[in-house]
């Protein structure tokens, strides 16, 4: 039997306010512990929340970005439930008066563009860590997180296949991150993601059964814990059988995902609205405004670079991926370097280098306006592109400007004929076997040649000129 | 006559000419308290040390001629279930016998800017539970006009303590009539103001959306004063209410002139005890003879009230009250071996049997299946009592009729049977529902010699007018003078 894969996501967000949603406490990630803190967000005895606007504008940044209508009147709710990292015992949080809902998210698959839908995105407060102890007889709490305010996004369950969930995420995270309101980061959190999957014969209208597949740290392995599933639910159902719905982990070490809890132990959260806070009115002035503060999204973008600038659609989508680096795009064409010299130096020897080092763009040197006045010194001979994969990588380390790299490491090209010539007379004495080949119609053994060449020039010899030079002395030998 | 019996101006007056100090005020408290403390039991905890102090440095203030609050030097007590920095706050729970609160509550940060004095905590029912100040995890406290009675609650060391004139003015806290109901039964005024008008902050929460702090005062006057102290919005208290607040002071005087009061029906028939109706038509004849209009009214889902609070409340508290679970302060139980042990157990020994049984009856209503028909219809059904009261303030001033059904009734003759108990809020239960104003005042004794309140509701925001209705009464009437002997 063939089945089709069903897939939806919630997607957990830490929005990047200087302060938590209900009080005024730091949201600074890797405080020692328990340092941003206050009688608020410890839940004392008495204390009462006041939410931070920040934190409803950014919402709302984020699902008018996302395409999604806004609340005119948005409900809080308490969520309860015991558990020693959530000081209240309940998390603040939305049940159907959410701020946004109804979104959407384009994503391209296999070249053809696929919409899909945003259930709804809330606004509610993050819980604190357990750590335990290495004794196993105790367990201590941070409670620096509790109250960092958290988005949470709902999709629909549009999504067919744990390649389009990852196009998805990484799609999402493109679209948040233009918006700045958010760091995005999975491994310290601020980006998490849960998947449920079901899987259902093809045709058949009705949903399967699904599991929930919770807090995987990549998307990498969100669509691999997705795969497994796809795999593991068809064999159950090949045989027979009937899929448990439960709450799973991905075991990244054995490959697989494994059962967390199954539905009797789920919990009855007694949502209610919360008394302590007022409805939040959302005046349709205020949704334009914050509309205002939205910069081009990737998709535009991508469709500029491809009009504007004749770009290929895959460099175009690559480089409006991450912000960071279609602003720097921007900013380098606009010093006048040609745009699709600015990608190629951007797709490879940038996007390899922070890959390679573990690095983003905040870290490294290298402006725009440096990287303009490279390319030109390409274009003028200065320099040869070999040369200036070693200028590119001072730049990038040190933010010299790279007309002083080329000056201070004597990089710039030698094209002076004279100087060359003499440096081809001894390469083709010192390799008459070479040379022979040559003459004996191999046109190849010029190449051995032409490097021995810029060996000796220590690779600043302009390509073309030591080319040409070399072709009239052999042909008149 | 005792320093607490005089007008708050002559005191102020006095402490002006030299003739008495704040530390003399001070002093006049503590001895009061070991005088009559055996006896009424109000207090939890007392706060001397700084209770002096403060009274010096007022003093000094006072020596340099400098400005002063509008509550200088006056001897204060505080429900223990606002909170005080660095003064134990223990919600009369056993649970928090030990909380040694961080912060301060706002009310307090303004009553320290009025510059009263903090003389101790006072008892309640846990949590503000109850209506007889039995349920206090620690003591019981006694009614100061007869002591084998109860003085109410849940802030009956609040009313008690006013009554035996242990302090100058107390704060208490109205859920359901937590301060109306204690009044009346101890025969000293308690001000129950509209929801949103004093901060919550720092008040720890039973029902964040009844749960509301006014004053308990010997009279009408120093109600007003207490609460020109306290009413302000607050930033840290979303539910404050950004509203220009009046003079309540200068608003006591003026005639009553033509002033038009209607009287529920539904809270002057059945259950309401004859001598407490009897009592209550005297008053609205003296109101009449200065001149009010006085008609029968009707709140027609007044018998739905009781039943849509015990819902709505007891939601709240099982939300506002899970915080409790030994983590983070309090007393936790030590016989625990794992997680949800040391949470059973810690709220199994910490909390009392009625707190226990309003947790339960919260957790159920607001349970899955059940929300729609319980808390759901009980917030359609609050929005009907409210629509009530607007009808009849379409067309009167105030509303007037008893604060209880009855006097205060004996220690221990209800503790068994707590519907009985819960249908003595029927008069003070629909003003916290619709968040409304409403006043206690003394109107009289029952032949048991205990005190009788007269309620007084207003429209919201408008506690001028109900505290000038009642200090018309009370000037016309001398029972907020009598005392009990001790």
């Amino acid at each position: 039997m063939e089945f089709e894969t069903v897939i939806g996501l919630e997607i957990h967000v830490e929005l990047s306010t200087k302060s938590k949603i209900f009080c005024g406490c730091s949201t600074e990630f890797g405080a020692p512990p328990n340092t941003h803190t206050c009688p608020i967000c410890l839940g004392h005895p008495g204390v009462l929340p006041v939410l931070n606007k920040r934190a409803v504008e950014y919402a709302m940044k984020a699902a008018l970005a996302l395409n999604c209508e806004i609340a005119e009147e948005s409900v809080f709710d308490r969520k309860n439930y015991f558990y020693p990292d959530l000081p209240k015992a309940y998390q603040i949080s939305q049940l159907d008066k959410a701020i946004g809902k109804n979104g959407r998210v384009d994503i391209e698959v296999n070249g053809e563009t696929k919409h899909i839908g945003i259930t709804r995105i809330q606004l509610e407060e993050d819980a604190g860590k357990l750590m335990h102890a290495a004794s196993g007889y105790a367990s201590l709490v941070d409670y620096n997180r509790v109250g960092t305010p958290l988005l949470e996004i709902v999709s629909e369950p549009d999504l067919r296949s744990p390649e389009e969930a990852r196009i998805f995420l990484e799609k999402l995270k493109a679209i948040l991150q233009y918006c700045e309101i958010s760091d995005l980061k999975m491994e310290e959190g601020s980006l998490r993601c849960d998947a449920n999957i079901s899987l259902r014969p093809v045709g058949q209208k009705e949903y399967g059964i699904r599991a929930e597949l919770k807090n995987v740290n990549s998307f990498r392995n969100v669509q691999r814990g997705l795969e497994y599933e796809e795999v593991r639910q068809a064999d159950i159902l090949r045989d027979g059988g009937e899929v448990v719905q439960e709450t799973r982990r991905w075991d990244e070490a054995k490959g697989r995902t494994v059962s967390m809890r199954g539905k009797e132990e789920a919990h009855d959260y007694r949502y209610f609205p919360d008394p302590d806070l007022i409805k939040l009115k959302i005046s349709r002035e205020w949704v334009e405004e914050i509309r205002a503060t939205i910069p081009e999204l990737p998709d535009a973008r991508r469709q500029r670079y491809m009009s504007e600038f004749g770009l290929p659609e895959y460099d175009a989508g690559v480089i409006t991926m991450s912000k960071d680096i279609s602003d720097f795009f921007d900013a380098a064409v606009q010093t006048g370097a040609d745009a699709k010299s600015v990608a190629n130096w951007l797709m490879g020897d940038l996007i390899g280098y922070l890959n390679a080092n573990e690095k983003e763009m905040k870290d490294i040197q290298m402006t725009p306006e440096s990287l303009g006045q490279m390319i030109k010194l390409i274009e003028k001979g200065t320099i040869s592109n070999s040369i200036a994969k070693k200028v590119f990588k001072e730049m990038v380390e040190s933010g010299k400007d790279p007309e002083k790299i080329v000056e201070e490491k004597g990089l710039v090209q030698i094209s002076d004929e004279g100087a060359i010539k003499q440096m081809v007379d001894e390469v083709i004495a010192k390799n008459p076997q070479a040379v022979e080949d040559f003459k004996a119609g191999k046109e190849k053994a010029i190449g051995a040649l032409v490097g021995q060449v810029m060996k000796a020039s220590k690779g600043k010899a302009n390509p073309g000129v030591v080319n040409q030079l070399l072709r009239d002395a052999l042909n008149k030998l | 006559m005792s320093l607490f019996d005089k007008k708050l101006a002559d005191l102020h007056t006095e402490l002006d000419k030299g003739e008495i100090t704040v530390s003399d005020l001070v002093n006049a408290s503590f001895k009061r308290i070991s005088q009559t403390e055996g006896k009424v039991k109000a207090f939890i905890s007392f706060d001397e040390e700084n209770a002096r102090n403060r009274a010096k440095e007022l003093d000094e203030q006072q020596s340099r001629g400098e400005e002063k609050g509008l509550l200088f030097g006056l001897p204060a007590g505080i429900k223990d279930n606002i909170v005080t920095r660095n003064v134990t706050t223990t919600c009369a729970s056993k649970l928090l016998a030990n909380y040694n609160p961080i912060y301060n509550a706002s009310v307090m940060d303004r009553l320290h800017a009025a510059q009263s004095v903090m003389i101790g905590k006072l008892n309640m029912d846990e949590f503000a539970m109850g209506g007889s100040t039995e349920n206090s995890g620690f003591h019981n406290t006694y009614n100061p006009w007869n002591l084998d009675y109860v003085p109410g609650g849940s802030s009956g060391g609040s009313a008690a303590a006013v009554a035996a004139r242990q302090v100058y003015f107390t704060l208490g806290s109205d859920t359901g009539g937590s301060i109306r109901q204690p009044a009346a039964y101890c025969g000293v005024v308690g001000l129950k103001p509209t929801y949103g008008l004093v901060s919550r902050f720092g008040l720890v929460a039973f029902a964040s959306s009844l749960d509301q702090i006014g004053p308990i005062t010997k009279n009408v006057e120093d109600a007003a004063y207490v609460l020109q102290a306290i009413a302000a919005h607050d930033p840290f208290d979303s539910t404050s209410a950004e509203v220009d607040i009046p003079d309540y002071i200068s608003a006591l005087d003026g005639d009553i002139k033509g002033m038009r009061i209607g009287v529920p029906k539904e809270l002057m028939g059945e259950g309401i005890d004859p001598e407490v109706k009897e009592k209550i038509n005297a008053a609205l004849k003296v109101l009449e003879g200065l001149g009010a209009v006085v008609e029968e009214v009707t709140l027609p889902h007044t018998e739905y009230a009781v039943p849509t609070y015990y819902i709505l409340a007891p939601s709240e508290a099982s939300s506002n009250l899970a915080r409790y679970d030994g983590v983070r302060y309090g007393v936790r139980a030590d016989n625990a071996e794992n997680l949800i042990e040391m949470y059973r157990e810690t709220r199994s020994q910490g909390l009392g049997a009625e707190v226990k049984r309003r947790i339960m009856l919260g957790t159920y209503a607001l349970s899955s299946g059940y929300y729609d028909a319980y808390y759901k219809k009980a917030q359609q059904v609050r929005t009907l009592i409210k629509h009530d009261f607007d009808e009849v303030f379409k067309k009167y001033d105030v509303i007037i009729g008893p604060t209880a059904p009855t006097t205060a009734f004996k220690i221990g003759e209800k503790v068994n049977d707590p519907l009985t108990m819960y249908l003595e809020d029927i008069c003070t239960i629909p003003v916290n529902l619709a968040g409304i104003p409403a006043i206690s005042v003394p109107c009289g004794f029952a032949s048991n010699g205990l005190p009788i309140g007269l309620q007084i509701i207003g429209k919201a925001f408008d506690e001028s007018t109900i505290l000038r209705v009642a200090h018309a009464y009370e000037q016309n009437t001398d029972y907020h003078k009598a005392r009990p002997e001790l």
